[in-house]
């Protein structure tokens, strides 16, 4: 494993397996125990450094570090000193020289962790970056589907709707052709990014056709924070062409899994009866998520010295 | 299996290297181990007394460390309840993450957890390894059985003692005691993981 966890390239296919794998173990080691901790990365300090607000990625990285028994700091920029001004990197070496090991960081602008591996002596983690990458929610995407398929090789996988915003979409798309899993992305024309054409996936502007064939839909959220442009006429027209309602649902093959990085726009993206059938594996996806960001945080922290 | 023509020798520290165990001498050990753990379940009961008609057994969890102490355990399990016929429990518990030396010698991979469905609260868990050396996998063991639950009692199974204890740490049954040097190598193999049963003493260096 590299040092850093800053996109889903980072890992190749022995190692992004070593992940899953380690999630699954610590998975059922703390299943059904009393005490659901570990003394692995006793004195260690985790930072959290959240620029953009987030529930389930920030808590969940808190929970996984303190299942760990690291010691974590909880920054966000609202109410620090970035209020006045200060830089990341300086930031960042204010952390560091208070003693923080890793630093796990979620950005508004595209390549910020990158700038901020070159500065600190830390593991850095990508909990997220502009438009760019969220590593962490696609190995945990892939965990889930491995655990309710059973397998990722050769399986069918959709990644609908606003695939030019989404950094789960990318991370995915780069995480699971690692791991042999087709993918297919749908959406509107306006909302896949120039180049798409390089990805290692399909594309598709029709979902009722990509459906049938699918093994895994992964619903992405319509940002509403980043539409400053007129991408679809209509939220209406969008949840028609390309909402999961629970028509489409019926279309699906008997196992198929539906699947969201949350959270969720019931009724735009995902109706809600989609979102509460036994298909959906939203819930699994943020329990599964402490795992799979214990496993990294022990496999990037656990061996280095202090 | 191929019986051994020559009785095994223990070599003295820093002598010769070469098979301490062989195949049948393995098997041999084992069931003296799986003797002393019926005799030993036998008067280490409760002191309510209840017999329950099965010499202590049903209290009995036998707790594999991974990688050969779980192959270890379930022989001497399958020899319990061969000399018995009474089922013993088996589990494995994986030490890697209660480790103190992750940061010395980095992350490995983890192996599996599992505890039987009747869990070890209340039970006596004897802790099966290959061998003990300083101790510290032990230490590591009792500190994940203490996040597992609250047996009864904790006793320690280990096919080979070769000494060089870093850490107050002893062992309730042993294989085989095999003094050596710190710069020898115990290495067993067995059938399950290694395709062959033999404890070998090995020189030099460590790999």
């Amino acid at each position: 494993m590299k040092r850093h966890l800053l996109e889903a390239a980072d890992l190749d296919r022995a190692d992004a397996t070593l992940v899953l794998d380690t999630a699954g173990q610590i998975d059922q080691a703390l299943a059904g125990r009393e005490v659901k901790k570990l003394p692995t990365l006793r004195g260690r300090a985790v930072v959290n450094l959240f620029y953009e607000d987030s529930t389930r990625t920030r808590i969940s990285f808190e929970l996984a570090a303190k299942r760990l028994s690291a010691d974590v700091i909880n920054f966000s920029a609202k109410g620090s000193s970035v209020s006045k001004g200060e830089s990341l990197k300086d930031t960042a070496l204010t952390l560091e020289a208070m003693g923080s090991d890793a630093i796990v960081v979620r950005h508004g602008s595209s390549g910020a962790p990158h700038r901020l591996a070159t500065w600190v002596r830390g593991s850095v983690v990508n909990a997220g970056d502009g438009t760019h990458e969220h590593p962490t929610q696609a190995l945990l995407d892939a965990f889930t589907i491995r655990q309710r398929l059973g397998r990722l090789e050769g399986v069918r996988v959709a990644i609908v709707g606003d695939v030019l915003h989404s950094r789960v979409a990318r991370s995915n798309v780069r995480l699971l052709h690692t791991l042999g899993a087709e993918v297919t992305l749908v959406a509107p024309p306006t909302l896949l990014p120039v180049g798409v054409g390089s990805w290692p996936a399909e594309v598709s502007y029709d979902l009722d056709a990509v459906l049938p064939k699918a093994d895994v839909v992964m619903m992405l959220r319509v940002q509403a924070e980043r539409m400053n442009a007129s991408f679809f006429p209509s939220a209406r027209e969008y949840s028609r062409r390309y909402g999961l309602d629970a028509r489409r649902m019926g279309v699906l093959a008997d196992d198929a899994i539906v699947m969201h990085p949350g959270p969720m726009n019931r009724g735009m993206e995902i109706a809600a009866e989609v979102a509460d059938s036994v298909r959906s594996t939203i819930v699994e996806q943020v329990s599964n998520g402490v795992s799979v960001r214990m496993a990294v945080l022990y496999l990037l922290l656990g061996g280095s010295p202090a | 299996m191929a019986r051994s023509t020559e009785p095994a020798r223990s070599p003295s520290p820093g002598g010769a290297s070469g098979t301490l165990l062989s195949a049948a001498d393995v098997a041999r050990v084992v069931d003296r181990m799986a003797h002393q753990l019926i005799e030993r379940a036998a008067s280490a009961r409760p002191e309510d007394g209840g017999d329950r008609g099965d010499g202590g057994l049903a209290d009995l969890v036998l707790v594999g460390i991974p990688t050969r102490g779980v192959p270890l355990a379930r022989r001497l399990a399958a020899r319990i309840e061969a000399f018995t016929g009474t089922g013993i429990d088996v589990g494995t518990a994986d030490i890697t993450l209660y480790r103190d030396d992750l940061r010395l010698r980095g992350v490995r991979a983890l192996e599996p957890t599992v505890l039987p469905d009747a869990g070890i609260d209340d039970r006596l868990v004897v802790l099966v390894d290959d061998v003990l050396y300083s101790g510290r996998s032990v230490r590591a063991a009792l500190d994940a059985l203490r996040d597992l639950g609250r047996p009864r009692g904790v006793q320690l199974a280990v096919l080979v003692d070769r000494g060089h204890r870093e850490l107050p740490i002893r062992a309730d049954f042993v294989g085989k005691n095999v003094p050596t040097s710190r710069t020898q190598q115990v290495k067993v193999h067995l059938a399950e993981t290694d395709g062959v049963d033999e404890v070998l003493l090995t020189e030099g260096d460590i790999t």
